[in-house]
């Protein structure tokens, strides 16, 4: 191949009066941009290497240094966007399948932001949450359709296992593999210190995380990677991985670099072979195969585990949602459209699923319609980045949220959104020692403590506000929502008012 | 030897009755098994199931070091996600046999169908490994991860003995099919090298074991005849992307 006709997309600015040459830019840089050169004695940069992580900006002792965006001017085009040059020529170049991480970018309406929500005025008295009990615990899993209440006071029925979390949010599935053991332990003990769960996804389970496990929901996903009779004995509830909102339909695959000796123990396959996950589970052709792995996986655990089933917000959600209720799941995941990943083809994850806003009402009314709702606890992820999006998702109708891309945030993210490269300058997403090792995970665990406990004082806020006192109320509570600049289908959809009704 | 009956039982009656009995009983015959699933998931090494009849789906799930003999045929899924153990069927198996099976034995008398060996995978002193009488269908060794399948073909040409895109996106393991069996059949991940001394080694030590089970004789097999087929790469999908 000549020479490349892509142009980089930022360009370092280096303040010649700010910079020291330090070097520390050079030794930071994971991606080769930062150089020094002996025989100027300067440091210079190749930006055509830079992905714009503010690694070098946050570390600059001086703040010596600016990233921007290249000012490429080509020719104004509405339909050719530089994005979309800048796409086919690389195309072009490896005659390879685009790829990208995180979630989708792309301008696309966030429907969390077309939709507010109600506050006690008069008639309603709020209720000030720094005074008064305000119950955000949650409980997933199979609720009975009826509770039969001994004489004594004591409950009868016999209740299905329930995961119960301090707050409806949890850490969702990130592998080891695709993110270092520091950011697995980062997740694990945040979970631990705040009541809740996190989700080994497809990594398997690091021994030293065993300590973890009342906290820990473990993945199934096809490749069956660490999948053992402990693994499953060991966590206090299981998923199974059918789809991703960043690739729904699609499969992964975990190139060999990143199989190093940890990861490949943890997954139990050799050192340094591509970890491949095929596109289907090639057991579960049907809901009928889906009822025989929840099964089997209960049969595994002595009935002892909720049983989680992840799907992508696909055209046909509610429709799919009601076929895992009635294939005996307890609690069903939905993942969005804007879902994270550490790796998925980039057509995929920018035009394949729906907003995760409308998946959530649409399954809930299904749910309800069928008069199955209580059958099974439903988790809405993709997207979440704040609490007041929890709010919305629970007041839509879902039980509960993931996290993924907030909770690395805290980490130390900075969304340059180049997890496949395994390089990731700041311990997340790589497998390489002397990256991994620059996330703390002591003080990666304060961060992310820090977060949700921040979002659980906004949570009762807003609840307060709104003149109710336990997230239970606001479930599918619809009332408390509006909606602006949306059109009337989308209101039906959403089955949400209009602001102003 | 503890001797239940199945009859009538749902799988959970059955299979609750088994994890009962197993930690203690060494052998248990389970008559009038009729489809129920799951029948030796998770056991543990130190106790064999004699299973009359013939047992429903996912035979052996996540099975940990137990072996199980079953008299008649077995359906889909026998031994998926297994970690050790041995199962002998002195009869056919279904589709996805030995799915993610990650250590074990499975020894089938007759034929298996399609997508069997799927993802097998091996890790450490764990080489999973499949022993198929008779014919296997599509898709035989499918995604291959590691470990060992073994087709003798009894009955069957060698054209015949395997159904079409064996070993298709294999990347790791080996599989063994005896008599030349045209290249159209595999996968294009798939290549085929000389067996050496080792691996003559294992064929002499598994199919021996097969006849023993099943009481054929060793005479009729040649393991000069047995051709060796591993992936062309440990990363089949390196250059697929464009970083």
């Amino acid at each position: 191949m000549g020479l490349s006709m892509l142009a980089p997309e930022y360009r370092v600015d280096r303040d010649k009066e700010r910079c020291i040459d330090c070097k520390v830019c050079v030794t930071q840089c994971p991606y080769d941009v930062h150089y020094f050169d002996g025989d100027e004695e300067k440091v210079f940069a190749r930006e055509e290497n830079c992905v714009n992580c503010h690694r070098c900006v946050v570390l600059c002792p001086t703040r010596a240094l600016i990233i921007r965006k290249y000012p490429l001017e080509l020719r104004e085009n509405s339909a050719w966007k530089e994005i979309d040059i800048r796409q086919l020529q690389k195309q072009a170049e490896t005659g390879g399948i685009l790829l990208s991480g995180m979630g989708n970018p792309k301008p696309l309406p966030v429907y969390w932001d077309k939709i507010l929500l109600n506050a006690s005025q008069v008639t309603n008295p709020s209720i000030d949450p720094l005074r008064e009990p305000m119950e955000l615990k949650t409980f997933l899993g199979s609720k009975p359709e009826r509770l039969e209440i001994g004489c004594d006071g004591s409950v009868k029925t016999k209740i299905a296992p329930q995961l119960e979390l301090s707050a409806p949010v949890m850490f969702t599935a990130m592998s080891f593999g695709s993110i270092s053991l520091n950011a697995c332990r980062v997740l694990a003990e945040a979970a631990h210190d705040l009541g809740i769960y996190y989700n080994t996804g497809e990594g398997g389970l690091h021994q030293s995380l065993y300590e973890f496990a009342d906290n820990t929901i473990v993945q199934v996903a096809s490749g069956r990677f660490g999948v053992n009779s402990e693994y499953l004995k060991t966590g206090a509830g299981i998923e199974i991985k059918i789809g991703q909102g960043a690739k729904p339909g699609i499969g992964g695959h975990l190139p060999g670099e990143k199989v190093r000796e940890e990861v490949a123990a943890t997954r139990m396959i050799p050192l340094g072979t591509d970890a491949i996950s095929p596109a289907p589970h090639h057991d579960i052709y049907s809901i009928e195969d889906l009822r025989q792995l929840i099964f089997a996986l209960k049969e595994a655990s002595d009935y002892e585990k909720p049983v989680s089933v992840k799907i992508a917000a696909v055209h046909n959600v509610a429709a799919i949602a009601s076929g895992i209720a009635r294939a005996g799941a307890d609690i069903i995941t939905i993942d969005g459209f804007r879902g994270g990943t550490g790796a998925a083809p980039t057509r995929i994850r920018d035009n394949v699923g729906i907003p995760i806003e409308f998946a959530i009402s649409a399954v809930d009314n299904r749910l309800k319609d069928e008069g199955i709702r209580n059958q099974v606890s439903v988790v809405a992820a993709g997207s979440i980045r704040n609490s007041a999006d929890i709010v919305k998702a629970v007041a839509l109708g879902a039980d509960a949220v993931y996290i993924g891309t907030a909770a690395l945030l805290a980490m130390g993210c900075h969304l340059c959104r180049k997890c496949y490269m395994g390089k990731c300058s700041w311990g997340i997403a790589t497998q390489q020692p002397h990256l991994v090792k620059r996330l703390n995970p002591e003080i990666g665990r304060e961060r992310l403590v820090n977060l949700v406990t921040g979002w659980k004082h906004e949570i009762k806020e807003i609840l307060g506000g709104m003149g109710i006192n336990a997230v239970d109320s606001l479930r599918g509570n619809r009332h408390m929502l509006r909606g602006v600049d949306l059109n009337s289908r989308e209101l039906d959809i959403l089955g949400i008012k209009a602001a102003g009704e | 030897m503890k001797v239940l009956d199945a009859h009538k039982l749902s799988y959970k009656e059955l299979n609750d009755m088994i994890k009962e009995e197993a930690p203690r009983e060494k052998e248990i015959h389970i008559k009038n098994v009729r489809g129920q699933r799951y029948i030796g998931g998770t056991l543990n090494q130190g106790c064999t199931l004699y299973l009359d009849g013939v047992p429903g789906n996912d035979l052996a799930s996540f099975m940990n070091g137990a072996h199980i003999v079953v008299s008649g045929n077995a359906q889909d899924g026998v031994g998926n996600t297994m970690n050790g153990g041995e199962i002998v069927i002195h009869g056919h198996g279904g589709d996805i046999m030995g799915y993610a099976m990650r250590g074990g034995e499975i020894y089938v008398k007759t034929e298996v169908g399609y997508r069997v060996g799927i993802h097998m995978k091996e890790f450490g002193d764990q080489v999973p490994k499949l022993i198929i009488g008779g014919s296997a269908g599509n898709f035989l060794g499918e995604y291959m991860a590691g470990g060992v399948i073994i087709v003798l073909g009894i009955s069957y040409s060698p054209e015949d003995s395997i159904g079409s895109f064996c070993g298709t996106g294999m990347h790791g393991g080996r599989i063994y099919i005896r008599g030349e069996v045209p290249d159209y059949k595999f996968g294009k991940e798939v290549k085929e090298v000389p067996l050496e001394e080792e691996d003559y080694r294992l064929l002499e030590a598994k199919i021996k074991k097969y006849c023993r089970h099943f009481d054929y004789s060793m005479e009729e097999i040649d393991l000069k005849d047995f051709h060796k087929y591993v992936p062309k790469g440990s990363r089949p999908y390196g250059n697929l992307y464009a970083y």
